[in-house]
């Protein structure tokens, strides 16, 4: 064995400890360079889309009228916050869509909720209105709007009705799958326990059951906006969907657009607090191990 | 007519309650109490003749989903006494599982009849306790909660119910994971959180399928210790069913060997070995190695049945 060999894994074990601090400093710092690359491409591609947006219009490629562009959006917006809409200020307009939009998903959570559970864990009532609710999902339920518009009036209980019925479904069909899909031996398990039927419901069956009530709730609130918004929007006197309508009805492009842009962003605020919330009550939960 | 049942029945309940530990006695006299009943309790009559459990010709069947019937079990015809252990061996998928279920009142049996404490098993009852071969913990409860759990069903105030899980989750060595959930503890820890919260209940009649299959081996012979003084403590009858003879045989007064599915009783070995036992020490005396070469002779052969009919329907 040449001498050389030897000398080496000490001078090796010497080298170590400062080695891995060298390698994990270098592992922090390339992840950083790539949240920065990822960060940096994503604002590139957005003012790239807007530039180009900006420029085909200005030049003519695109027709402006129909399009418009990103800084006449940009000025609507800036006026709409600074001097108010046809219908009173930008804020009220935001409140009163984002009212109807909540009590909407609030009502068609809670209803598909109970039912949900209710016909997932009694197998008769399953059976009895299983066909039932097959055949009110399967028609578009958005038709419904313009029949809440009569039966409701203006004002924001149509808007309601059309946020609840859009709701409803996903939910329900989430709790029902949910409520069925329980873990046999959990509830077994909870039976030989001593826990009651009752008990069962509520403290196997539901736990069980939020995993799949949430991801539910997610896409749902989008369902709950859209329900007003398309019911602002065949009539009413408030609201983000009456802002669209108006500015469809003015001709003013720009309008719709703008009024699209502050529901998107309105939508990611709710979309952010519901991830918060759902952060919050699922501690039980292993992290997700896929990368989102 | 009726009259007279009602109160045949409820003697029968009352006398069960009677050979409760001493800690229930006093519940057991305010029943004997009741109305009509002491009247019936004589002397002579309190001593109890009925077993903890009873199969009497009793068969489950399953309904397949292509609609076909599967006999899991057969004619099985068992007898554990009150405060026996008694051990269930077999081949892999011969019906270990579904007999514990059908004593536990999970499933009906499709034939015959299935009696705990004299009587025939409806629903499940309150003196039952079962560890699972799957995990069954409460994901969304933490350690600590997961073992209450089965006091708290059962109504027991809050405080009195912590303070019995925590003594059990002393017992088991996890005292310093109370507060983790289960995804956060190991396969052998979420094991003895699932041993602790049934021995939280004081089961009468504990079933138990391969308790101790997950854990490590130290761990295992520890537990297996802790349940034999356990039982020498609380008298309940138990029915552990394994695949480890040896541990079937250190553990059990009754060796159960089942053939190969669809099971029923092939052979059942009294095993003589002396009390108190110490797992670790009862394995290294000649007659353990005796019972075992007995046992195995009658095992193996269900055990290569099962392995031959396996490897035909792969082939
Ligand atoms: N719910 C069910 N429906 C249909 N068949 C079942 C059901 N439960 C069990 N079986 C069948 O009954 C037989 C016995 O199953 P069981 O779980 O009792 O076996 P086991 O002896 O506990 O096996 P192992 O030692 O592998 O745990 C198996 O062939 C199984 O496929
Ligand atoms: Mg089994």
């Amino acid at each position: 064995m040449p001498p050389e060999s030897v000398s080496l894994p000490a001078a090796g074990t010497l080298a170590k400890p400062t080695d891995a601090a060298e390698r994990s400093r270098t592992r922090a710092r390339a992840v950083r360079r790539r949240v920065l690359t990822v960060n940096g491409t994503r604002l590139l591609v957005l003012v790239v889309f807007l530039g180009v947006w900006e420029w085909f219009s200005r030049t003519g490629v695109i027709d402006p009228f129909n399009f418009s562009m990103p800084s006449q959006i940009w000025d609507q917006i800036t006026t709409w916050i600074m001097h108010g809409t046809a219908q009173g200020s930008l804020g009220e307009q935001v409140w009163t869509t984002l009212q109807e939009a909540v009590y909407g998903w609030v009502i068609g959570v809670a209803t598909g909720v109970l039912l949900g559970i209710a016909l997932g864990r009694v197998r008769f009532l399953a059976d009895v209105f299983g066909p039932y609710v097959k055949v009110l999902n399967a028609m578009p339920r958005i038709v419904l709007a313009p029949i809440f518009l009569i039966w409701f009036g203006l004002g924001p209980a149509s808007k309601v009705a059309s946020a609840v019925v859009l709701v409803f479904f996903p939910v329900f069909f989430n709790a029902f799958q949910g409520a069925r899909e329980v873990d046999r031996n959990l509830v077994s398990n909870a039976r030989i326990l001593g826990a009651s039927n009752r008990k069962v419901t509520f403290q196997v069956v539901i736990p069980s059951a939020t995993s799949w009530i949430f991801t539910s709730l997610h896409v749902s609130f989008g369902f709950a906006l859209i329900g007003a918004i398309v019911g602002e929007y065949i009539g009413a006197t408030k609201g983000l969907g009456l802002m669209v309508s108006t500015a469809q009805g003015t001709f003013n492009s720009a309008g719709v657009y703008a009024a699209m842009v502050i529901l998107a962003v309105v939508a990611l605020i709710a979309e952010g607090l519901l991830t918060f919330l759902e952060k919050r009550l699922f501690r039980w939960k292993p992290a997700d191990p896929g990368a989102r | 007519m009726g009259r007279v049942r009602f109160a045949f029945v409820v003697l029968r309940r009352a006398k069960r309650a009677e050979h409760r530990s001493v800690g229930r006695r006093g519940r057991a006299l305010t029943r004997l109490s009741a109305p009509g009943v002491t009247l019936l309790t004589s002397p002579g009559m309190t001593s109890n003749t009925s077993p903890a459990i009873e199969l009497r010709g009793a068969g489950k069947a399953f309904r397949t989903p292509s609609g076909a019937l599967h006999t899991a079990v057969r004619d099985l015809d068992l007898t554990v006494e009150r405060g026996e252990f008694v051990a269930v061996v077999g081949p892999t998928g011969c019906g270990k599982s579904t007999t514990l279920t059908l004593v536990s009142g999970l499933e009906e049996p499709t034939e015959g009849e299935v009696l705990v404490g004299g009587e025939p098993v409806h629903g499940i009852g309150g003196d039952v306790g079962f560890v699972f071969q799957q995990d069954a913990v409460f994901p969304w409860r933490t350690v600590l909660s997961n073992v209450m759990a089965g006091p708290r069903f059962r109504g027991v105030p809050k405080t009195e119910a912590r303070e019995r899980a925590r003594d059990w989750l002393a017992r088991v060595g996890l005292s310093a994971f109370e507060d983790r959930y289960p995804h956060q503890l190991s396969g052998g820890q979420r094991k003895r959180v699932a041993l602790a919260a049934t021995f939280v209940n004081d089961p009468k009649i504990l079933l138990m399928d391969e308790p101790f299959s997950a854990l490590d081996v130290q761990t295992r012979a520890l537990m297996s210790d802790q349940l034999l003084d356990l039982w020498a403590g609380t008298g309940s009858s138990v029915v552990f069913v394994t695949h480890d003879l040896e541990e079937s045989i250190a553990l059990a007064d009754k060796v159960v060997v089942m053939t190969a599915g669809p099971a029923t009783v092939k052979e059942v070995f009294t095993i003589d070995l002396p009390r108190p036992r110490k797992v670790e020490e009862v394995r290294l005396e000649p007659r353990f190695l005796e019972i075992y070469r007995e046992i195995w002779s009658s095992l193996g052969e269900e055990v290569r049945i099962t392995r031959e009919r396996g490897a035909g329907h792969a082939a």
